[in-house]
């Protein structure tokens, strides 16, 4: 596959490990945040930790559309399956996510709900069309990559005139979430966290450009580098941001050359413009109420919006007690940290969505293992 | 459909599809039963019930995928499969034409392995409570003497095996699937393995352990035998056979194919010194044509299966937790 | 982070295209990009072609990889 296995070759992973020891070889700590939960999924799937001197450490971060998203917003979407008997349609991630009550999307299909999976929003733009006596609701989740999509499909619906299809949206921004971290007490003014440079997500990249992250690197003096999702993207912006690092400079840098250029997909950025504006708070499991950090539908498309046609009041939901998700998202704790984690809280039984997501750090800690303790607890300590 | 309620038409039904098309003596001598004699000697029962969806995928359907299934459980004792049975709970309204493509199905798979369904029942429930069409197929067979096959047996320096390329079966159904569609010349590998089975125990009667991974995929399978015999793996990723459709279907769509299911293939535990026997006895068979040796059983009181990724670094291979679902990230 | 993929376009038909990848061969929506034709490789994220993957950067990005070896003193640093 091209593109694909050169990018994962481990002769050059060797040379790659040992130009980043030679560089990190100065004795400090290097806290580098993986925005992107893609990125915590190449590091663990391709075991990049056991590569990396002991002196180098990954901070997850909270760029995992599935984990932000407030559990009041699946019971939200649940609701409108059982009460508005609306055919919902998801991306796969969403499917088994506790909601309240430990439903999920999957739960209440089971009972009879007429929910169901979609690979893409072409896929809910032809269920409408073929049930044009059922109302079809699309739930739409994602960062800057999957919001053209849904933007697309909003103005092929409007042009079709297909009046059973709404979105409920929760697009959610990068940057915005970025600034919250940084912003954050704990990295801002308590210093408990230190973060000395981001990888820069790889495929919101793609659409956003790398000029969004330069108010970043110049307002909060951390290096970035955009990196791309294969193990030998990550480790050469690992060596990229050591060295910046190491130079002192605060400088945006772009690794993902091959697919992401400094102004990004400008025709997708229109069509997300024409199709969506900013929220002025939106809610973020783990981060509270950030200002303008997610979008909803503009006026002009609003019979094409879910929460416009089916009015609700949905409750804030509680989390589940003791659960750390909000915690480890800011990357203030660990997954160890949780007392529920590996106790009550297993990929078999997810209480959080930080353990449901396949790109949450609870089940990136699981399922490569590295969390067990009572095997090999140094290289366990080595994830913040 | 009004069958299923006993009665004339219930008897039309049996006769016309199932005798028809199964066609063996024990069959068509109409009992509720089929009476036989048994060879002297150990003997294996294994049951399952298939609830695939969609039914009809590349390469069989929920007909041949429950005779193979079965069978291969026999098989999976080093044994010889005798006989089957087959209960259907059918939905009422399934086309009758559907049906009789299964049974057929059923009925050519059974013959092309040699073991015939003798005895069988049908069900047929309300429309919405059957997704179609459930089988539940039993299977006994005979075990040769000198031979003790078990989840249980495998010891720390042993030689892990595996017939052929990971993941095939679960692409092929994952392809027909609605809203998923995607063009692949995958089919599934669903496949009786009793023969294959047959030339490995010839081979080296005294294997460890054999189970053919089906849901859940090969780490599955190699994380339940580890925990039977409370030892640990090593495996290598390089080693492990999959087919370029299938690796290029599992980017597409998020997926490890260490996870997705199989139909046909078989993981032999086996001693060190064997190994190389047994992968001979494989390849001479047109189903273990692939076949490989993909690591090795370790020492580990706590279980984890381990491996080598290509890349270089060493990765866990745990559990599955519920079914693997495409992710969009 | 998003899952994408490149994969290489092999038909097109308005606003749609099939791709392949390894053999197999999905149908994805173009909407998002202008300028494609026959052989481009682009990047596919939930059924659509977000970016067209340029062969000129990627072979760089792969020499930058195997020049890791060497340490920035002995040729200027490769960044």
């Amino acid at each position: 596959m091209k593109y694909i296995e050169a990018f994962r070759d481990g002769r050059l992973a060797k040379k790659l490990a040992a130009a980043i020891r030679n560089e990190a070889a100065g004795g400090r700590a290097y806290h580098l945040m993986e925005f992107c939960g893609g990125h915590t999924h190449a590091v663990f799937r391709y075991g990049i930790h056991d590569m990396m001197p002991e002196n180098v450490h990954f901070i997850h971060g909270p760029g995992c559309p599935v984990c932000v998203l407030p559990v009041s917003r699946i019971d939200h979407a649940i609701r409108l399956a059982e009460e508005h008997d609306v055919i919902l349609c998801s991306y796969g991630d969403l499917m088994r996510v506790p909601a309240s009550g430990r439903r999920s999307l999957l739960k209440v299909r089971a009972t009879g709900a007429d929910v169901r999976m979609v690979y893409s929003t072409q896929d809910a733009l032809k269920i409408a069309r073929e049930n044009p006596d059922r109302e079809v609701v699309f739930f739409a989740i994602g960062f800057e990559t999957t919001t053209p999509p849904t933007a697309v499909a909003i103005r092929q619906a409007a042009a079709e005139e297909l009046n059973n299809f709404t979105v409920f949206c929760n697009h959610v921004l990068t940057p915005a979430a970025i600034q919250n971290i940084l912003e954050s007490p704990e990295v801002r003014r308590i210093g408990t966290i230190s973060i000395d440079g981001f990888f820069g997500p790889s495929h919101v990249s793609t659409v956003i450009g790398s000029r969004p992250y330069e108010f970043f690197a110049e307002e909060f003096q951390k290096p970035v580098v955009i990196a791309g999702f294969e193990p030998l993207d990550v480790m050469q912006a690992t060596l990229m941001l050591i060295r910046q690092i190491n130079d002192g400079r605060c400088e945006v840098e772009n690794e993902y050359r091959r697919v992401v250029t400094r102004e990004g997909n400008r025709k997708a950025q229109q069509l997300v413009a024409d199709v969506f504006e900013l929220r002025r708070y939106f809610e973020w499991r783990g981060l509270g109420l950030v200002p303008y950090g997610a979008l909803r539908i503009k006026s002009s498309f609003a019979s094409f919006d879910a929460e416009k046609r089916f009015a609700m009041d949905v409750p804030a939901a509680a989390e589940v007690p003791g659960c750390e998700c909000p915690a480890i998202l800011r990357g203030a704790r660990k997954p160890t940290d949780c007392r529920l984690f590996g106790t009550v809280c297993r990929p078999d039984n997810p209480l959080g969505s930080c353990m449901v997501s396949s790109e949450g750090a609870c089940a990136a800690y699981w399922s490569y293992g590295r969390f067990r303790q009572s095997v090999e607890p140094q290289k366990a300590e080595r994830f913040a | 459909m009004t069958h299923g309620s006993g009665g004339r038409a219930m008897s039309e039904l049996i006769e016309m599809l199932f005798v028809r098309h199964m066609d063996n003596e024990l069959l068509r001598q109409g009992n509720d039963q089929a009476a036989f004699d048994v060879p002297a000697g150990r003997m294996v029962m294994s049951t399952d019930g298939h609830v695939v969806s969609p039914l009809f995928f590349p390469g069989g359907d929920i007909g041949s995928l429950a005779v193979h299934g079965t069978i291969n459980d026999v098989a999976m004792a080093g044994a010889k499969p005798l006989y089957l049975s087959a209960a259907f709970i059918l939905e009422a309204g399934l086309p009758l034409a559907e049906l009789e493509r299964i049974v057929r199905s059923m009925a050519a798979a059974a013959s092309a392995a040699g073991v015939p369904v003798v005895t069988g029942d049908t069900k047929v429930v309300e429309k919405g409570k059957g997704d179609g069409v459930f089988i539940t197929t039993t299977g006994i067979g005979i075990v040769p003497a000198g031979v003790n096959i078990s989840g249980d047996r495998a010891r720390p320096g042993d030689a892990i095996l595996i017939s052929g390329s990971i993941g095939d079966h679960g692409v092929a159904i994952m392809s027909s699937r609605e809203n998923l569609e995607f063009e692949t010349e995958i089919c599934s590998d669903s496949a009786a393995l009793h023969e294959l089975v047959a030339c490995m125990v010839e081979a080296v009667p005294d294997i460890h352990c054999l189970r053919d991974p089906t849901r859940g995929g090969l780490a599955t399978t190699l994380n339940e035998l580890a925990t039977q015999s409370g030892i640990g793996m090593q495996i290598v990723e390089q080693s492990i056979p999959v087919k370029p459709g299938v690796a290029a279907a599992c980017e597409l769509l998020g997926l490890d194919p260490l996870y997705v299911a199989n139909e046909g293939r078989l993981v032999c535990i086996c001693a060190p010194d064997d190994a190389d026997a047994i992968l001979a006895a494989m390849k001479s068979h047109p189903l273990g044509r692939e076949a490989a040796m993909i690591g090795t059983v370790v020492a580990d009181e706590l279980g984890f299966v381990q491996m080598q990724t290509m890349f270089g670094g060493n990765r866990m291979v745990d559990w599955l937790a519920g079914e693997q679902l495409p992710r969009i990230c | 982070m998003c899952l994408a993929i490149p994969a290489r376009i092999v038909a097109m038909d308005g606003e749609s295209a099939t791709v392949a990848l390894g053999g197999v061969k999905k149908c994805i929506s173009t909407a998002l990009l202008d300028d494609l034709k026959i052989d481009d490789y682009v990047l596919v994220h939930v059924g659509y072609a977000l970016h067209k993957v340029s062969e000129d950067e990627a072979e760089k990005t792969l020499a930058l990889f195997a020049e890791a070896g060497l340490s920035p003193d002995d040729e200027g640093a490769p960044a």
